[in-house]
C-alpha cells in the first residue's frame, strides 16, 4: 500500500507506507528549485528521499547505471549534505520520468559536473527541514542548532533528536529555497571523497537478478531477431513453417519495420518458451532478403575512396588560422602523415536486450538503457501509442559504452511482445549484437606540419575524410576542430571530405576523442622525434603559458596550465627519462575531453611473434578538486585505459558487401586477463568543479601506447587496430 | 525430456531437449538467472559453472551431459567457504563496474582457490584468462583473489 498526499508546499509530499520500513516516511522531491539553480547548471534539478522513523533513508538513484558507479555516487552527494549514516541509506533505482527527476541518461560523462552542485542541494533541503522540526519542537531558532549523522542537537549539545522522530513534523513544513542553503565545507565530508563500494556489490557477487536479461514476468517468452545482414534489406521471401514446426516455437513472423537505421528495421521474429529453443527456430529458417543498394558497402572501397579524397582539394574549412601554406613554405622541417582508424562495436558484455508486457493498449518495458525516455519516444512514434502509455523500468546494464543510448533493440522487444500477445523478452545473440550496432566511425587523416629551425611548431594542417553529405556528418562522426594543437600553433588549418555512409553509427566512449586523440597525440610525437626533441618537453613547449584557450564553461575550452599539471604529473610517476631495457618503450600522451584532463604514459615492448606487450600504464588525471568517489573513480579510469588498450592492440568491424564480417569475440577479441597490465591512477586537484570519468582516460592512451612502442622498435603505428604489424 | 540435475546441493526435475545448453537450463527453465549470457560459444566465462567443482561453460555444455555432476552456480557458491571469501574479496575490494561478467570471474577465481590456494600471478593468469571482462576490472580481479588467498594484495 502506498498513498500519497500533496502537501499546499510546493511539491512536498507526505507518504505513509506499509512496505518500506513500517512507518510513517518523509518523501520530498524536487523537480525545479528555482531559476538560479537552472542557470547554475544545465540539468533539472531533482531527487527523491525516504526517511522511515527507524532512521533508514532510501535514496532514489536518478540516473542510469551502465558500470560508471552513478547509482552509489549519487546518492553518497545526498547522503552526505542530508548527514546521515551511509551504512543507513537504501538505495533504489527511479522510475523512469524525467517530469520528476530531470535528466536520466547516463552519457557523455556528464552525471558528476550535471548533478554535483543540485544533486547536494537535495541534501541539504532535507537536512534543513529535520532542523526545523527540531527547533519547533524545542522552540528554539533553527539557526543554532546542528546535525551529526541521523540526528539533530541542540545549541548547548545536551538534547537530540533523532531524524526518524522528526519525519513527521518535517513533513508538514514548507520546503525551503535549496540556493539559500549554505552547503557543507568539504573539510568535512564524511562520505564523498572516501571510497565507497557499488551498493549492488553484495547482489552482483551472489547472483541476484539485476539486469535487462534477468526480467522474469509470469508467462513470458523469449524471441529472437533475425535481420538483414545488410543494413535495412527487407525481407522479399521467407517460409516460416520449419521455424514453427520446432517444438517449443510459439509464433515466427515477419515484422515490416522502416528504413531509419535507428528505428524498428524489418526482419523475423521468432517467439518461444525458452531463448535456446527460439534460436533453434531461427536456424531452421531460410530468408531470402531484397537487393539493398547498401549491399555495395566495403571497408576496401571505403579506404580507397578516402584515399582518392585525400588527394584532392577539401570540400570543406573546418577551422583556419594564421597562413598555413606561407608558414609550411618557410619551415625548416616539413613532416607529413596519413592516419586511418577503423569502425569499432561496443561489445557491451551483456548482449542488447529488452523484456515487453502490453496491456490495455499500453505497455510496461523493462530496459537496460542509458537514454530510456529517447527510448519511450521512439517506441509511443513507432507503436502508435501515447508517451504516456509507455512505462519504462530501468535495470542495471552490463556495460553502456555509449550502445545503449540508443533504443534499437527497445522498440524490436515492444513490437514483437505485441504481435506475440504475450510477455516477451528479446535477446540478442553475440552475433546479433556485433552485426548490427552503432559503430563508432572509422576514418582518416593526413596531416602536415612544419617546424622551424629552432624545432617549434609553425604550421599545423589537417585533411580529415570522414563520413557524410554536404555539411552533414552522420552521427558520431563529427570532425572537431578544436582539437589540440588549435589554437596553439599560430598557422594552423583543418579541413575535412567526406564519404556517404549507409551504416548505423553512433557514440563510443569519449566520441571523436577517441579517434583524434590518437591521430594528432600520434603526430605530435612524430614531430617530437623528427626534431630530436624529447617528447615530453616538446608538448610542454606547445602548451606554453598556462591559459585557457576557449570560452569559459565550453567543451572546447581547454585549459593549458591543467594540461601541463597531468603531463608532468603522469611524467614523473612513470620515471620518465629513465633508462629502460633494450626493446621496450616508454610512450606519452595527453588529451583533454568530456571536461577532463588525462595524460598517460605506457611502457611496452614487442615479443618475439611480434605481439605488443603492455607492461604498465600510469594516468594522471585532473577532473576538478574533489573526486566524488576514489573508488569508483579510479575503475574508471583503469577501465578506460584498458579498453583503449585493447581495441588499439586489435579491434576492428570490417564492411564487406555491406555487411559485418566480425561476429564473436573469436575475431572482435576484447583485452584479456593476462595481458592486462597495472594502471597506476593519480588524480591531480585543481580549484575546478568536479567532472566526469567515464571517458577522458580513454582518448590519451592508444598514442601513448603507439609512442611506446614506436620508442620500442622505431615503427610508428598509423594504422589501427596495431594487429600484426610489428610482427 | 526429463532430466534430473543436482544444483547448488538440491535436486531440480527439468523437462528440456537434450541438446540445451545448461546455460539455457538454469536461465529459463529454472529461473536462476546468476549464470550469465556472454557469448554462446565457450568466448568469454560469463556462463562459468562448476561441475563436480571444475569450471565449465554452460553454454555449450548440454544438459544430457551434465549427468550426476554437481553443478555449482554463483547462487550456491557462497556455501562453500571458498567461494564465500572470494565473494567477501569481490565486494571489498569493490571489483564490479558494470557487474555483468563478475559471476563468471567469481565462479572461475573459486575452482582456481580450491585447487591452489596461494596461487602465483602466473597462476592467476592461466585460471582467469579465459573470463572476459569489457569493463576491463582485470587488476582488481587479481587483488581481490590475491585477498582471498591471504596474499598481499
Ligand atoms: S556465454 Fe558461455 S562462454 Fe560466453
Ligand atoms: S564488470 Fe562489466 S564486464 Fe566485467
Amino acid at each position: 500500500m502506498d498513498k500519497r498526499l500533496a502537501s499546499p508546499s510546493r511539491r512536498l509530499f507526505l507518504q505513509t507506507s506499509a512496505a518500506v520500513g513500517g512507518g510513517l516516511l518523509l518523501s520530498f522531491n524536487l523537480p525545479a528549485a528555482g531559476r538560479a539553480a537552472e542557470a547554475a547548471a544545465p540539468s533539472r534539478l531533482n531527487a527523491f528521499v525516504r526517511i522511515a522513523r527507524d532512521g533508514t533513508v532510501t535514496i532514489a538513484a536518478k540516473r542510469a547505471e551502465i558500470g560508471q558507479g552513478m547509482k552509489t555516487t549519487l546518492p553518497m552527494l545526498i547522503a552526505e549534505e542530508l548527514d546521515v549514516d551511509w551504512a543507513q541509506v537504501r538505495i533504489e533505482q527511479a522510475p523512469v520520468d524525467n517530469a520528476v527527476y530531470g535528466d536520466q541518461w547516463a552519457g557523455g560523462s556528464m552525471s558528476t559536473p550535471q548533478e554535483w552542485e543540485p544533486t547536494r542541494r537535495v541534501g541539504a533541503v532535507a537536512r534543513a527541514l529535520l532542523i526545523a522540526a527540531a527547533a519547533q519542537r524545542w522552540g528554539l531558532p533553527a539557526a543554532g542548532l546542528v546535525t551529526e549523522p541521523g540526528v539533530v542537537i541542540d545549541p548547548a549539545g545536551k538534547r537530540r533528536l533523532a531524524y526518524g522522530e522528526l519525519v513527521e513534523a518535517a513533513a508538514k513544513l514548507p520546503v525551503p529555497d535549496p540556493q539559500a542553503l549554505t552547503l557543507k565545507d568539504p573539510a568535512r565530508y564524511r562520505i564523498i571523497g572516501k571510497a565507497h563500494p557499488q551498493s549492488d556489490n553484495p547482489a552482483i557477487v551472489t547472483g541476484q537478478p539485476l539486469y535487462g536479461l534477468d526480467v522474469r514476468l509470469p508467462g513470458m517468452l523469449y524471441a529472437t531477431f533475425l535481420k538483414a545482414p545488410v543494413f535495412g534489406a527487407r525481407v522479399d521471401r521467407v517460409d516460416l513453417a520449419p521455424a514453427l514446426a520446432v517444438k517449443g516455437v510459439r509464433a515466427a513472423f515477419v515484422v515490416e519495420g522502416g528504413t531509419a537505421l535507428d528505428g524498428l528495421l524489418p526482419g523475423v521474429a521468432v517467439v518461444a518458451d525458452s531463448w535456446w529453443t527460439a534460436r533453434k527456430g531461427r536456424q531452421a529458417l531460410e530468408v531470402v532478403w531484397t537487393d539493398h543498394p547498401a549491399s555495395g558497402q566495403s571497408s576496401v572501397a571505403m579506404a580507397a575512396r578516402a584515399a582518392e579524397l585525400a588527394r584532392q582539394a577539401p570540400q570543406r574549412v573546418m577551422r583556419q588560422e594564421g597562413n598555413v601554406e606561407t608558414a609550411l613554405a618557410g619551415a625548416a622541417k616539413v613532416v607529413e602523415a596519413a592516419y586511418h582508424y577503423p569502425f569499432l562495436a561496443h561489445a557491451t558484455l551483456e548482449p542488447q536486450n529488452c523484456t515487453a508486457a502490453w496491456k490495455d493498449g499500453k505497455v510496461e518495458i523493462w530496459a537496460p538503457a542509458q537514454d530510456p525516455e529517447e527510448g519511450r519516444g521512439l517506441v509511443a512514434r513507432t507503436l502508435g501509442v501515447a508517451p504516456g502509455d509507455v512505462t519504462i523500468h530501468l535495470t542495471r546494464s552490463g556495460g553502456g559504452f555509449g550502445r545503449r543510448l540508443m533504443n534499437d533493440y527497445m522498440v524490436e522487444a515492444a513490437w514483437i511482445a505485441r504481435q506475440a500477445g504475450a510477455p516477451t523478452q528479446l535477446i540478442w545473440s553475440r552475433e546479433d549484437d556485433t552485426r548490427h550496432d552503432f559503430y563508432r566511425p572509422a576514418g582518416w587523416h593526413n596531416l602536415t606540419a612544419g617546424l622551424d629551425a629552432q624545432g617549434a611548431l609553425v604550421a599545423w594542417r589537417s585533411h580529415a575524410v570522414s563520413f557524410g553529405e554536404g555539411d552533414k556528418f552522420v552521427r558520431a562522426a563529427e570532425v572537431d576542430a578544436s582539437q589540440f594543437p588549435a589554437r596553439a600553433v599560430a598557422n594552423h588549418l583543418q579541413t575535412v571530405s567526406t564519404l556517404p555512409l549507409a551504416v548505423p553509427t553512433g557514440w563510443l566512449r569519449a566520441p571523436g576523442n577517441n579517434a583524434f586523440g590518437w591521430v594528432f597525440q600520434s603526430f605530435i610525437d612524430e614531430l617530437a622525434h623528427a626534431s630530436g626533441q624529447d617528447p615530453v618537453a616538446f608538448r610542454r613547449r606547445l602548451l606554453g603559458e598556462p591559459r585557457a584557450l576557449g570560452k569559459p564553461g565550453g567543451w572546447d575550452n581547454l585549459d593549458t596550465g591543467r594540461m601541463r599539471g597531468v603531463l608532468d604529473r603522469a611524467a614523473e610517476m612513470a620515471g620518465w627519462g629513465r633508462a629502460v631495457a633494450k626493446g621496450t618503450g616508454l610512450g606519452i600522451a595527453a588529451h583533454f575531453s568530456h571536461l577532463g584532463y588525462v595524460a598517460v604514459v605506457i611502457e611496452a615492448s614487442v615479443g618475439d611473434d611480434g605481439t605488443p606487450v603492455v607492461h604498465k600504464a600510469w594516468a594522471a588525471v585532473d577532473v576538478g578538486r574533489q573526486i566524488l568517489n576514489p573508488s569508483g573513480a579510479e575503475q574508471q579510469v583503469q577501465g578506460s585505459v584498458l579498453d583503449a588498450i585493447g581495441s588499439t592492440l586489435r579491434q576492428k568491424i570490417t564492411l564487406e558487401n555491406g555487411a559485418v564480417v566480425e561476429g564473436n569475440f573469436g575475431d572482435y577479441p576484447l583485452l584479456r586477463f593476462a595481458e592486462a597490465p597495472p594502471v597506476e591512477v593519480a588524480f591531480v586537484l585543481s580549484d575546478h568543479p568536479p567532472t566526469g570519468l567515464g571517458e577522458p582516460a580513454y582518448p590519451p592512451t592508444p598514442p601513448a601506447l603507439c609512442n611506446a612502442l614506436f620508442a620500442a622498435t622505431g615503427k610508428r603505428i598509423r594504422t589501427l587496430p596495431i594487429g600484426d604489424q610489428l610482427a | 525430456m526429463a532430466f534430473t540435475l543436482t544444483i547448488n546441493g538440491q535436486s531440480r526435475n527439468v523437462e528440456v531437449e537434450g541438446d540445451t545448453p545448461l546455460l539455457w537450463v538454469l536461465r529459463d527453465a529454472l529461473n536462476m538467472v546468476g549464470t550469465k549470457f556472454g557469448c554462446g560459444a565457450a568466448q568469454c566465462g560469463a556462463c562459468t559453472v562448476h561441475l563436480d567443482g571444475v569450471p565449465v561453460r554452460a553454454c555449450v555444455t548440454p544438459v544430457r551431459r551434465v549427468g550426476t555432476k554437481a553443478v555449482t552456480t554463483i547462487e550456491g557458491v557462497g556455501s562453500d567457504p571458498v567461494g564465500a571469501r572470494v565473494q567477501e574479496a569481490w565486494k571489498t575490494i569493490d571489483v564490479p563496474q558494470c557487474g555483468y561478467c563478475q559471476a563468471g570471474q567469481i565462479m572461475a577465481a573459486t575452482a582456481l582457490l580450491t585447487a591452489k590456494p596461494r596461487p602465483t600471478d602466473a597462476d592467476i593468469d592461466a585460471a582467469m584468462n579465459g573470463n572476459l571482462c569489457r569493463c576491463a576490472t582485470y587488476n582488481r580481479i587479481r587483488s581481490a583473489i590475491k585477498a582471498a588467498s591471504g596474499q598481499e594484495v
